[in-house]
């Protein structure tokens, strides 16, 4: 299903999204809590407004895990050889960010190149990358085997 | 101005246990609900050890590093100017929960830019299987600190 799927796909195709609801000051708090990232810029409004920001922030990683959330729900998990993501813009409490991807390449290796953004509902980009997609890991196989 | 000096600083490599409980919590945190995720026996049923750590789970390790000192201030970096400006991976296996890992951390660059105003440092950070030392995942992380 999987390799149909991959070798359906061509370049400026778009994969399914994965729109987000509304950033929580708890949603933040549990990241912490589960990444182990426990900077206060992310957790700690006082904090973040005397360091010059207007309140507490997305922690950067929160959006590429919502990156490789939209892209293992599209192929598995072992499919995803590689990220690559630039943090654009800072993103507040209250904003609704969506996952998008499009195919930049398919190479002649059958790896799937996708190029990923994470905008906000203004359509404001916040994270800008590459994930690249590709049937060569060892897992891969050995689940094939099962 | 970040001391040049700290490229090709080193940290102790060290090892984690992953826990159900933690990539249960980290599953929430990211809205992540499919069941390899979260359900011991459904990630077992489709031929996984444990719980499936979700792919970027693999640097939240680099948090759990034992140093009583953060390693942003290992490197002089105050953390009210800091941003994370580039992260990359490269996924080479699945982690699961009840693997022992071992990471470590080393800093690849520091550089600057707009005649000194943004200042860049550069980790390069891996996971490997304490047994077997099979390469889990690598990764780049870029920090941009303002100066002044």
């Amino acid at each position: 299903m999987t390799d149909a799927h991959m070798l359906d796909v061509k370049a400026g195709d778009s994969i399914p999204s994965l729109e987000l609801p509304p950033l929580t000051r708890a949603t933040l708090a549990l990241y912490a809590g589960g990444s182990g990232d426990h900077l206060p810029l992310h957790i700690d409004s006082d904090f973040a407004r005397a360091a010059g920001y207007q309140d507490e922030f997305m922690h950067g990683m929160l959006g590429a895990a919502y990156i490789t959330r939209m892209v293992t729900s599209w192929v598995p998990q072992e499919y995803l050889r590689g990220l690559a993501v630039r943090f654009v813009a800072i993103t507040y409490p209250g904003e609704s960010l969506t996952a998008m991807a499009t195919v930049a390449a398919v190479t002649d290796d059958g790896h799937v190149e996708l190029e990923v953004v994470l905008r906000n509902a203004r359509g404001e980009t916040k994270l800008t990358g590459h994930a690249l997609i590709g049937p060569s890991a060892p897992i891969v196989q050995r689940l094939q085997e099962k | 101005m970040i001391d040049r000096a700290h490229v090709g600083r080193i940290w102790p490599p060290w090892e984690v246990e992953i826990e159900k409980g933690r990539l249960r919590l980290f599953a929430k945190a990211i809205g992540e609900t499919r069941p390899i995720y979260t359900d011991e026996s459904a990630a077992r049923a489709l031929g996984y050890r444990s719980i499936v750590a979700p792919p970027t789970f693999a640097f939240c390790l680099l948090a759990d590093n034992p140093s009583p000192t953060h390693y942003l201030d290992d490197v002089g970096i105050p953390i009210r100017g800091v941003l994370h400006g580039e992260q990359t991976y490269a996924f080479h296996e699945i982690m699961c929960a009840g693997d022992r890992v071992r990471v470590a951390r080393r800093v690849d660059d520091i550089y600057e830019k707009k005649g000194g105003a943004l200042e860049f440092i550069v980790f390069e950070s891996e996971v490997r299987q304490c047994g077997t030392n099979e390469l889990i995942a690598t990764g780049r992380q870029v920090m941009v600190c303002k100066r002044g």
